[in-house]
């Protein structure tokens, strides 16, 4: 019974340390602007400082920061969707197959994803310039994926290596290819693991700052969290912190619905039966 | 439908080490042939290299008329249950029945007419909407096996499709592939390490050890005809008896006292030196409870007596000579087990009254008493052997009848 209340306790005060900044930032974006100048310390507005949906209609009718979604969304996707797609097919050849340098591909793709994310951003900044993918939104999509590449080989990698090999030459004995077999066996099967490497993917893409910043000057592909930063509204001295705020809820949606969406489809066991355990 | 002819098989490994060596077995149209042996025999390679999963590294894989050896085995057109099922967990068991059909772009009406009869054949009518993982053993393995009936393969590979299954289960279902063997009078390559299987279910066994094949023949015949040491101790349970003995004329003298044998027997063995003797345990009998034939009657303590009813096991330890011993513990290593001790396991009838610890007259019938050369394991009192042969193997004609 103390145990549970300990493990209660724990878990709320867990959850009050998490959640209390994104409670915050949902308390500032119903507050007006004036309130939060004059100072407006207290978790509900006060009375006359609400804003109601005010600043996120102000937000969402600012045309620079619509546009910065759907970079952020289209280029986050993309990334996304290359990513898992090229990692899907590296994973199940280290996992499946044997070929020399083996090692070697695993190791380098996790050296890659230590360097860091600024000691890149200088070179990267001067290439894409030269090659004129400044600005663009494969000029985005390249480095994510570079870096989103290795955790997603890896995880697949794992994932691939608990499906039993028996059920893809059941299926190549039923008459199937390899191809098909990959397809039509395999690859349902690691439905979990590729949402995962999903769900990486685009967190990493959608968060980026640096890259998002460094590499793009306009709203042509700059990404939302760069676009917040150049969210200065009618006085660059007196930043709208909440619009900013409204800003920032807007930001989080998309990721809470690809979590959602994603989340049901990570249903654990569903090798289950077939083959006995 | 076709035959299958496996000539001068051989498997290697990385390593050079031949899994497979040299085996070549015929399978005739419609035959249900099973591979049998202790773990690491190579049979379940043999079965894989018949359906193209593993490299044949020399040798000619023939189905039909056709050599397969550089097949896919998609091309091979023979369908296959694995020993842990291999089921598509995320397909419903009537996909999973149909799944062959699919690839093979079959019309829906025809795949759904297929898929049911397979399903009724096999009673799985009421779970095709299930998913293989809220299915019993028994219910997956005849999926797998529904799998395998749906399209019309040239034959049925199974390796140890039954090792999963409880003993009851196991025995139904060993049962129900007789039956659909025999019915659908298919070509069949069975691989199994369980001998009661090996015996009930083929029309013919071949016995392997150490990737060479010792011997191909009918169950009877394996039975009674052993080739060498290690037939002769595989097949039966409980095993066979294995007495150091040595010939004179036709006095055979072992640990427990001299038995005359037969002159035919006698001939064979004569200037042998020691040899091994080879009695299987349902061939001794209490001497005061049957009426005992021709044979030898010998007194012995007995050690151990398990009674089951129909009859009684009784064991008797004895000393064997240390160049016997070592030939005898290393057929035990070959045969999985573990040499406890020697001892000589009898069956006897169950109205015995012997107990643990006594001493009694056991009667043993000299008839059946198979001679082995230690030095070789090559039995030299098989019907029909003409001279010895370094190890044999019999490579085995199709089985008469």
């Amino acid at each position: 019974m103390n145990r549970k209340i300990g493990t209660a306790v724990g878990f709320l005060l867990i959850m009050v340390w998490c959640l209390l900044p994104v409670a915050w930032i949902i308390s500032l974006s119903f507050k007006s602007q004036e309130a939060i100048t004059n100072g407006s310390p207290g978790f509900l507005p006060v009375d006359g400082g609400g804003a109601g949906w005010q600043n996120y209609i102000d937000v969402w009718n600012n045309e620079q920061f619509r546009r910065a979604i759907l970079n952020s969304i289209g280029i986050s996707l993309i990334a996304t969707v290359l990513s898992v797609l090229i990692a899907t097919l590296a994973a199940y050849a280290i996992a499946r197959l044997e070929f020399r340098g083996k090692k070697f591909v695993l190791t380098a793709a996790l050296a890659i994803a230590m360097f860091p994310v600024v000691s890149l951003v200088g070179p990267l900044f001067d290439m894409w310039r030269t090659i004129g993918l400044y600005d663009t939104w494969p000029g985005l999509i390249i480095p994510y994926m570079s870096f989103t590449l290795p955790l997603a080989i890896w995880t697949l990698t794992a994932f691939f290596r608990e499906i039993p090999w028996e059920l893809e030459q059941a299926a190549q004995v039923d008459g199937a290819t390899s191809w098909q077999a990959f397809r039509k066996v395999i690859v349902p099967l690691a439905a979990p693991g590729v949402f995962t490497a999903a769900i990486l993917t685009f967190f990493f893409a959608w968060n980026d700052f640096v890259f998002g910043i460094s590499l793009t000057s306009t709203e042509t592909a700059r990404p939302i969290p760069a676009a917040l930063s150049f969210f200065v509204g009618a006085d660059p001295f007196n930043r709208p912190a909440s619009l900013l705020a409204a800003g920032a809820v807007i930001a989080t949606v998309p990721i809470i619905v690809i979590v959602l969406v994603f989340q049901r489809k990570i249903v654990a066991g569903l090798t289950s039966g077939a083959v006995k355990g | 439908m076709a035959k299958i002819q496996m000539k001068n098989i051989v498997k290697k490994y990385g390593d050079g080490f031949p899994a497979v060596n040299d085996v070549s077995i015929d399978v005739a149209d419609g035959e249900f042939v099973i591979l049998v042996g202790p773990s690491g025999c190579g049979k379940s390679t043999l079965l894989r290299m018949i359906v193209g999963l593993e490299d044949i590294t020399s040798g000619d894989m023939m189905i039909g008329e056709k050599r397969v050896n550089d097949l896919a085995p998609k091309e091979r057109n023979l369908a296959m249950v694995f020993q842990n099922y291999a089921l598509y967990p995320h397909l419903t068991v009537y996909e999973n029945i149909a799944f062959p059909l699919r690839l093979a772009k079959a019309p829906a009406s025809e795949i759904d007419e297929k898929v049911r009869k397979a399903s009724k054949t096999l009673e799985l009518d009421e779970h095709l909407d299930r998913k293989p993982g809220n299915l019993s053993g028994g219910q997956r393995q005849r999926v797998a096996m529904g799998r395998a009936i749906v399209r019309d393969a040239d034959a049925f590979l199974f390796d140890e499709p039954l090792s999963n299954l409880d003993a009851k289960l196991r025995g139904q279902m060993r049962t129900e592939i007789a039956r659909l063997q025999k019915r659908l009078g298919i070509t069949t390559v069975y691989v199994t390490h369980d001998q009661t299987e090996a015996m009930t279910l083929g029309d013919r066994v071949a016995v392997l050890k150490r990737g060479v094949l010792q011997q191909l023949a009918t169950p009877r015949e394996l039975y009674t005809q052993p080739n060498n040491l290690f037939v002769a101790g595989f097949i039966g349970s409980p095993p066979m008896n294995f007495l150091p003995a040595t010939v004179e004329g036709t006095t055979l003298s072992m640990p427990f006292g001299d038995v005359t044998i037969p002159q035919k027997s006698a001939d064979r063995a004569a200037g042998k030196g020691l040899l091994i003797a080879g009695i299987r345990p349902e061939h001794f009998e209490d001497a005061s409870v049957a009426e005992v034939g021709e044979g030898s009657t010998f007194r012995a303590t007995v050690d151990v007596v398990e009674w089951l009813g129909n009859e009684a096991y009784a064991y008797i330890p004895f000393e064997a000579q240390p160049e016997v011993q070592e030939q005898l513990t290393q057929l035990e290593r070959d045969l999985d087990g573990e040499s406890m001790r020697t001892q000589l396991v009898v069956s006897i009838d169950g109205a015995s009254r012997i107990t643990a610890g006594e001493e009694a007259d056991i009667w043993v019938n000299a008839e059946h008493i198979h001679l082995f050369d230690p030095s070789t394991g090559e039995n030299l009192t098989k019907e029909g052997k003409v001279q010895a042969n370094e190890q044999a193997t019999d490579t085995g004609e199709p089985a008469a009848g």
